[in-house]
């Protein structure tokens, strides 16, 4: 490490422990469940690992826990840095800390990576105890119930009963929904942010042509590309890329890049490629996502969203799903979010107020695409700590 | 307390279902969930009333009344209330109509247009009126749809729509007196009770 490089990650380390609202350095844990669990594909999993974080303080009757589900390409480092040099926080870490809407001075938050994910967690890229050999495409296809499932398993560890709220957006959000109606007895309040009851068409073709991008790889190799040493890198770069423009609006990017060019001239007569600044970004994009992130995760992360009908075990009526829901409901969309529009929290909100459970629901104005839930953005700030205020006074209240 | 509020609750069966249209800072909701255990939903526009509803820890839903009430279903709240938002609607009629679709009651509050001061003032500055009650100006205002006790009553009888009760309200001293003798001219509030 160089002189200056060394100078950089001191005052990073700094800066995370000084900068009002960081929770500075978080140390990831793990657990490893010798429990077996039966999935909702019928196959079960005799043992597993999942690597958590917890940030604040479990209160005396561990009344104040809050359960944070990630999003499709989420993990369990949602707030705080991991060194003094880590260049970035954890994903939502504009939403979690001291002071922020979800208090870490007064929550005592848990996040993990899912079942299935690719950062600690058992997944496709683990070892499968049966061959010696990584999973790959065996492993189980999960659903998002699995999700809440083995969810509960790490609050029975960590001896929370009851959370105060279960809160995700997106695919996060999902996990939320599905908390309320298998363990209704187990949250008091559920925050769904930018999230739906099922994907649409559009949706779903979206997550294919993904897929499809990363089983035509050549790399791929069947889904076996760890056992053979390769890497369909450009596959799922393609994918990210896919999925990147469908979370940004129009407008955003519009914004973000216009048609600014990042190499290249329109002039006549020279003969050079034109780069646009958004095919450098979304390349960007893709290549540092295909370098971090395992290719099967994502296609079994992408099948989950797909599959996932909250009302369809309820013939396919949501007040008749939720009507078995015992928590208060905190819904939130963004204006520009075409992936899941406010058109699908609305039929969410719908749905829990003719189950006559309580709901607010805020359509917050942004031009940011469904990467607004991850975002600053001054009204979701405000709704939002209002709300888990709410959600903390009442364990206050109860003298907990 | 705003009076209109006051006889509001007492129109309100205890642990009944009450949607309030434009609920505002979601007071009203409040008072009824804790002394009534009424429920119900408060729908508003306004991101600072929302936020004053989540503090109080009532259930707010941001939806835009012009836009309908498609997605309740017929009868599925007890009483349906709105309190001065009436003049603000681009078709109040056709709220009116929901509202008592929706709900088997329904409780209106709105200004009277009709009262002594407007009047006056209409007639002999020749411009519309401004007051505190009032405070904007024709061309910048919410209050797109104003109409009297008496216009009220004329779109009731149209649409066949009984009116349960009715109670005029007037902050000032000459007006609490007189309001009951001449209504449409010294009542400033109105508050209607309706039912199909």
């Amino acid at each position: 490490m160089t002189a200056l490089s060394s100078e950089n990650s001191l005052s990073v380390a700094a800066r995370a422990a000084v900068e009002p609202g960081s929770l500075g350095i978080v140390v990831p844990q793990s657990h490893t469940f010798n429990e077996p669990l039966a999935l909702a594909c019928g196959r079960t999993l005799q043992e597993y690992t999942l690597v958590y974080e917890t940030y604040g303080e479990l209160n005396a009757d561990k009344s104040n826990a809050v359960l944070i589900c990630h999003a499709l390409s989420g993990h369990h480092h949602a707030a705080g840095y991991h060194s003094a040099d880590d260049p970035r926080p954890g994903w939502w870490d504009h939403y979690i800390g001291p002071g922020k809407p979800i208090d870490t001075d007064r929550f005592f938050v848990v996040s993990l990576n899912n079942l299935g994910g690719c950062n600690g967690s058992t997944g496709p890229a683990s070892t499968n105890p049966a061959s010696g050999r990584p999973w790959g495409p065996d492993f189980p296809l999960l659903r998002v119930r699995d999700w809440v499932h083995s969810q509960a398993r790490l609050a029975d560890l960590l001896g929370i009963e009851q959370w105060a709220a279960v809160v995700g957006g997106s695919l996060g959000g999902m996990q939320a929904m599905r908390w309320s109606l298998e363990y209704p007895e187990r949250l008091r309040h559920c925050v769904v942010i930018a999230s739906a009851m099922k994907l649409s068409a559009q949706n779903i073709a979206f997550n294919e042509t993904a897929r499809q991008a990363i089983t035509s790889d050549p790399d791929f190799c069947g889904g076996r590309y760890l056992e053979q040493d390769r890497l369909p890198r450009r596959g799922l770069a393609v994918a990210r890329m896919i999925g990147h423009i469908t979370y940004l609006s129009d407008d955003g990017l519009g914004k973000k890049f216009g048609r600014e060019l990042r190499s290249g001239t329109f002039e006549l007569g020279v003969d050079e490629e034109v780069e646009f600044q958004v095919q450098s970004y979304l390349r960007h994009q893709g290549d540092k996502f295909s370098g971090s992130f395992d290719p099967n995760t994502y296609i079994l992360m992408t099948r989950a969203l797909d599959y996932f009908d909250l009302a369809r075990r309820y013939g396919d009526d949501p007040v008749a799903a939720f009507a078995g829901a015992r928590c208060k409901f905190l819904l939130v969309s963004f204006t520009s979010d075409w992936r899941f529009a406010p058109e699908r929290s609305r039929e969410i909100v719908d749905a829990l107020m003719h189950a006559n459970l309580p709901v607010s629901y805020a359509e917050i104005e942004s031009p940011m695409g469904h990467d607004a839930f991850l975002l600053p953005n001054p009204r979701y700030e405000r709704v939002f700590a209002t709300y888990m205020n709410g959600v903390a006074a009442e364990f206050a209240r109860e003298g907990k | 307390m705003r009076i209109d509020l006051d006889i509001i609750q007492n129109w309100i069966a205890p642990r009944t279902r009450v949607l309030d249209l434009g609920c505002g800072d979601g007071y009203l909701l409040e008072l009824l969930g804790r002394h009534k255990q009424v429920s119900g939903y408060g729908l508003e526009i306004d991101p600072q009333q929302i936020e004053r509803c989540l503090q109080r820890g009532v259930s707010v839903v941001e939806q835009n009344l012009d836009q309908g009430l498609g997605n309740f279903a017929d009868h599925s709240f007890d009483t349906v209330v709105m309190t001065q938002a009436l003049q603000t609607l681009r078709q109040p009629h056709l709220v009116v109509r929901e509202m008592l679709r929706v709900g088997r009651e329904c409780i209106i509050t709105f200004p009277n247009f009709g009262q002594w001061k407007a009047r006056w003032h209409l007639a002999f500055s020749g411009r519309m009126p401004v007051s505190d009650l009032l405070p904007y100006e024709w061309y910048d205002t919410p209050n797109i749809h104003f109409c009297t006790f008496r216009d009220f009553e004329v779109l009731c009888r149209e649409n066949n729509w009984s009116i349960l009760h009715r109670q005029v309200v007037s902050e000032t001293r000459l007006g609490a007196a007189l309001k009951d003798f001449v209504p449409n001219l010294f009542g400033e509030t109105a508050i209607y009770h309706l039912t199909r």
